[in-house]
């Protein structure tokens, strides 16, 4: 099978620069009427960030923003509130402070549908987190027919496009638990692809695989990047980092303490708290 | 010998490892009784003769007690126990094998009120809307009660209360139908608690998948939890039916009903000896003891398939 086109694929209008939130009234005119000011927007924007658990504040004040097409990667330790951050910006976690902007539009701000917001929103965990009581298919159809109202067939039409796509076609019928590790994880992206989102949140989706199923993961994440998905990456795979992030951000204790193209900040991190880290990772054999 | 730490601030040397590592030759072999290939045997005529003498105790004990004849003719009498299965109608005995089909009938309704019910309660207590807010209490307090209450109590308030209220549509009905409705409101709070169980089982990360496809709160209860869920509690929840189907006997204490315990009652009372209870228990054994092994059955399964790594068959 030749290799397909990877932008149609993935429906390239949900990949381009006005990744639509249709649901929510006031962006469909500025998305639909190709306002140059949304089309300039940052796909996602958090402006001073915080966010306790109790009396642990695990982020900090946060501030970043990701332009259409950008893929940002965040590195830092455990507990550096990389994944916070990441379900923050899906709303699983609710800010305390700050806001967080999608496209220009406030998400935090009070009386926004949750749920219209996360249809745009593809994200991927650790592990993996699907349905183990549906077949791989029903996993990534179950977005699109309830939550979409797609019809049921072409739903599962436009999913088997999908496995064909990321070589999991002869996998539709099985359940997630005969699958390995890497197909499950491959087929958690699908799932979040299938609904056709602006933007991919990847919260480390390669530290619970064994290592030899690491790459088929990453290589579909390389995919994504190259079809022009906007994406937040959290990922200790820091020689994935260096290759495929357009900018590179270091967390430390709730803050981005440095961030800059990969070049910079691997080769010649400004913060001593950076460099400490790398030198671990490189003392670990893991750059 | 010491291994770790032998000596302060020395590392162990090679020789020492080893030397510890290795337990001496034969440490292995056991004192017979717990060996692999004889176990097995052994083990098979252990339990042939702790059978053989206990159900030969019990027996003796039935042969040889000083009241054992007129135990034997009150409870174990073959002929009344004939006569009370079938029934004579010309001698006022009614069959208590017609009234155990009163119970199935009773259990069988009850049955699907009590699994709709219950996870009716089971899912308002978990929603969160705040508009459910007073339904969310309401829950909590009709389970805590009932579950409080004897369900016999139950069966009174019920089956004498409502007919006392004098009111249209509810005083009226008979005593067949005040005693399921006694039935699902006591084991609906069970039930419920069961599900919620079984919801509160399910992994958080589930919903977080869940929600974060758009699926709406509701929906992914409906579509992601419920369905893992009550899966998980089928073999609990096969538990309660099994107490359910005996405790249909109950419902006897409202009278009117000739279910299998009230028409042993009145046999008994006809004859003067309680073999027909021995008929009643020993039907309500041949329904529950089905029920009960195929619980087993399928905790087994699920036993296994979680040993297989979640890998066998489903």
């Amino acid at each position: 099978m030749s290799e397909p086109d990877v932008t149609s694929d993935l429906g390239g209008a949900q990949l381009g620069d006005t990744a639509k939130l249709d649901d929510t009234a006031k962006l469909d005119d500025g998305a639909q009427n190709g306002d140059p000011a949304f089309a300039s927007q940052d796909a996602v924007r958090l402006e001073d960030v915080h966010k306790s658990f109790g009396d642990l504040e695990v982020l900090r004040g946060i501030d970043l923003s990701v332009a259409p097409h950008q893929v940002i990667c965040l590195i830092g330790a455990s507990g550096s509130g990389k994944s916070t951050l990441l379900r923050c910006v899906n709303l699983l976690e609710s800010v305390d402070r700050g806001r967080i902007l999608l496209w220009g539009q406030d998400v935090t701000a009070p009386g926004v549908d949750e749920n219209a917001v996360r249809r745009h929103i593809g994200i991927v965990f650790q592990s993996f987190n699907l349905f183990p009581h549906m077949t791989v298919l029903r996993n990534i159809t179950l977005g699109p027919t309830r939550v979409l109202g797609v019809p049921r067939d072409e739903a599962e039409e436009a999913g088997r496009a999908l496995l064909v796509r990321f070589g999991l076609s002869e996998k539709q019928d099985d359940y997630p638990d005969r699958l390995s590790g890497g197909q499950q994880q491959r087929v958690a992206i699908v799932r979040a692809l299938a609904m056709q989102p602006g933007i991919m949140l990847l919260d480390e989706v390669t530290s619970a695989l064994d290592p030899e199923l690491v790459s088929e993961v990453l290589g579909v994440i390389r995919e994504l990047a190259a079809a022009g998905m906007t994406m937040l990456i959290a990922t200790h795979e820091m020689g994935f980092a260096r290759d495929i992030a357009d900018r590179v951000c270091f967390l430390d204790e709730g803050v981005i303490l440095e961030q800059g193209p990969p070049g910079q900040v691997f080769t010649a991190p400004g913060n001593s708290r950076t460099q400490q880290f790398l030198r671990r990772i490189v003392d670990a054999g893991r750059l | 010998m010491p291994v770790r730490g032998s000596r302060e601030g020395a590392y162990l040397d090679e020789q020492t490892l080893l030397a510890a590592g290795a337990p001496p030759p034969g440490s292995f072999v056991g004192n017979g009784r717990g060996s692999h290939l004889l176990g097995g045997q052994r083990a098979a005529a252990v339990s042939t003769v702790s059978t053989v003498v206990f159900i030969g105790a019990v027996i003796a004990l039935f042969v040889f007690a000083p009241g054992a004849a007129a135990v034997r003719h009150t409870f174990f009498n073959p002929q009344q126990m004939k006569q009370a299965f079938l029934g004579d109608p010309s001698k006022g005995l009614y069959s208590v094998g017609k009234g155990l089909i009163l119970n199935i009938e009773m259990f069988l309704i009850a049955e699907v009120l009590i699994l709709f019910c219950a996870l009716v309660i089971a899912v308002l207590r978990q929603l969160r809307n705040p508009v459910l807010f007073p339904f969310r209490m309401l829950a909590v307090v009709y389970t805590d009660v009932f579950r409080g209450v004897p369900l016999i109590i139950v069966i009174y308030g019920i089956g004498f209360g409502a007919p006392a209220l004098y009111i249209r549509g509810i005083s009226t009905q008979s005593d067949f139908v005040y005693g399921i409705a006694a039935l699902v409101l006591s084991y609906s709070a069970y039930v419920a608690e069961v599900y919620r169980a079984g919801i509160n089982s399910v992994h958080q990360s589930q919903v977080a998948a869940a929600r974060s496809l758009g699926l709406s709160q509701w929906k992914s209860l409906r579509f992601v939890v419920l369905p893992q869920a009550v899966r998980t509690v089928i073999p609990p929840l096969l538990n309660d039916f099994i107490s359910l189907q005996k405790d249909t006997a109950l419902v006897s204490t409202l009278g009117a009903v000739i279910e299998a315990n009230r028409a042993a009652q009145i046999d008994s009372s006809t004859l003067f000896v309680y073999s027909s209870y021995t008929v009643a228990a020993l039907l309500f054994l041949c329904l529950t003891i089905p029920l009960a092994r195929f619980t087993d059955r399928l905790i087994a399964r699920d036993v296994s398939r979680r040993l297989a790594g979640g890998r066998a068959v489903r």
